[in-house]
C-alpha cells in the first residue's frame, strides 16, 4: 500500500459518506421552506467561489496569469450562448496561446 | 433519464478533457494509471481529486491530501440533503444513485428548487462518470507523453468551464448576490486559509442572499 493509493481510498470513501448523507440519511423527508430557500442560493455561492480559485487561485495567493485569457474568452463564449464543450475549448485555447505568447 | 444523457452529452467532451487532465495530473504525481482511475470512479469529483493529488505531488502527505479534498467535497453533504425527498427504494440503491451527485448533475436538474428532476440528474450524473473515467484512463496512460498539462490551457478550460456552470445560476436578484458574496469571501480568503476551506466559507454567502427575502 503506497502513500498514493492510502490517500485514494480515503478520499473515495470520504467522499461517498458526504454524497450519501442526504440521499440515504435524510430519503422521504422534505426541508422546511426556509432551509430550501437556503439551500437555492448554494449553487451560486459555490460555484462563483470557484470561478474565482480556478481564475485567480495558485496555493495560497491570487495570481492574475494567463488563465485569465480563458476566463474572458470563456464570459465571451458563455455571453454568446455557445455549449459547455465549445466555452472549455476556447477557455483552455485561450489560456494555452497566452502562455505560449508570453 | 434520456433527456438528462442528452444535456450530459453536450459536457461529455469537457468532462472527458478534464479527466485526462486529471489523469495527466496524477501521473505527475506519482500515481499509477490503476490509482487514478479508481479515484475518478469512487470519488467523482474534478477538483477534490486535483487537489489531492497536486497536494501530494508537492509532498505535503496522506493528510494534508485527505483533508484538502474532503474540504472539497464537504458541500456534497448540503447538496444532498437538498435533492434528498427525490430519493427512493431501497438504502443499497439510494447510495448507489447518491454517489452521482457532482456540482454539474446537480446544478442543470435544478437541484436546490421544486423542479429538481431525478431522471435529468441521473442521466446527466450517468454521461459525465463514463467522461470523466473514461477519460481519466486516457490520460494517466498518455500522461507521460502529453507532457505539461498547462501548455494545453487546462487550467483556464476549467475556469471557463466553472463560469459556465454559474451562467445557469445567475436568476434573480439573490442568487446573483449569493455568487458576488460567494466570490468576495473566497477572494478575501485564499490568501489566509487551506486550499479548500475559501469554498466551504463561500457558503456563507447564502444568508446573504437569504436576508433580502425578509
Amino acid at each position: 500500500m503506497t502513500e498514493a493509493w492510502a490517500a485514494v481510498l480515503a478520499v473515495g470513501a470520504g467522499t461517498a459518506v458526504l454524497k450519501a448523507v442526504g440521499p440515504v440519511g435524510v430519503s422521504g423527508r422534505s426541508l422546511p421552506d426556509r432551509a430550501s430557500a437556503l439551500l437555492e442560493l448554494l449553487a451560486p455561492a459555490i460555484l462563483a467561489a470557484l470561478v474565482v480559485v480556478e481564475s485567480f487561485g495558485s496555493g495560497r495567493s491570487l495570481v492574475p496569469d494567463a488563465r485569465l485569457a480563458g476566463v474572458g474568452v470563456g464570459i465571451v463564449a458563455v455571453a454568446l450562448r455557445a455549449p459547455f464543450w465549445l466555452v472549455v475549448v476556447v477557455g483552455g485555447a485561450a489560456t494555452a496561446l497566452v502562455r505560449l505568447l508570453s | 433519464m434520456r433527456r438528462g444523457a442528452r444535456i450530459g452529452a453536450s459536457l461529455f467532451p469537457a468532462a472527458a478533457a478534464l479527466g485526462a487532465s486529471f489523469g495527466v495530473l496524477a501521473r505527475t504525481a506519482h500515481l499509477d494509471a490503476a490509482a487514478a482511475i479508481v479515484m475518478s470512479a469512487t470519488t467523482f469529483a474534478g477538483s477534490a481529486q486535483v487537489a489531492a493529488v497536486s497536494v501530494l505531488g508537492a509532498g505535503g502527505g496522506i493528510a494534508a491530501a485527505v483533508i484538502a479534498a474532503l474540504l472539497l467535497n464537504a458541500r456534497y453533504a448540503p447538496i444532498g440533503i437538498s435533492i434528498a425527498q427525490s430519493f427512493r427504494g431501497s438504502v443499497l440503491k439510494r447510495l448507489a444513485q447518491s454517489q452521482l451527485v457532482v456540482d454539474e448533475s446537480w446544478a442543470l436538474a435544478g437541484g436546490g428548487t421544486p423542479r429538481f428532476d431525478k431522471r435529468v440528474f441521473l442521466g446527466v450524473g450517468m454521461v459525465l462518470w463514463v467522461g470523466w473515467v473514461g477519460g481519466t484512463a486516457v490520460g494517466a496512460l498518455l500522461g507521460q507523453a502529453i507532457g505539461d498539462p498547462s501548455a494545453f490551457g487546462l487550467d483556464g478550460a476549467f475556469a471557463a468551464l466553472f463560469i459556465a456552470l454559474l451562467a445557469t445560476q445567475l436568476r434573480g436578484d439573490r442568487r446573483i448576490i449569493a455568487a458576488v458574496g460567494g466570490a468576495a469571501i473566497a477572494a478575501l480568503l485564499i490568501p489566509f486559509t487551506a486550499p479548500g476551506v475559501p469554498i466551504i466559507a463561500a457558503t456563507v454567502a447564502v444568508l446573504a442572499g437569504w436576508s433580502r427575502t425578509g
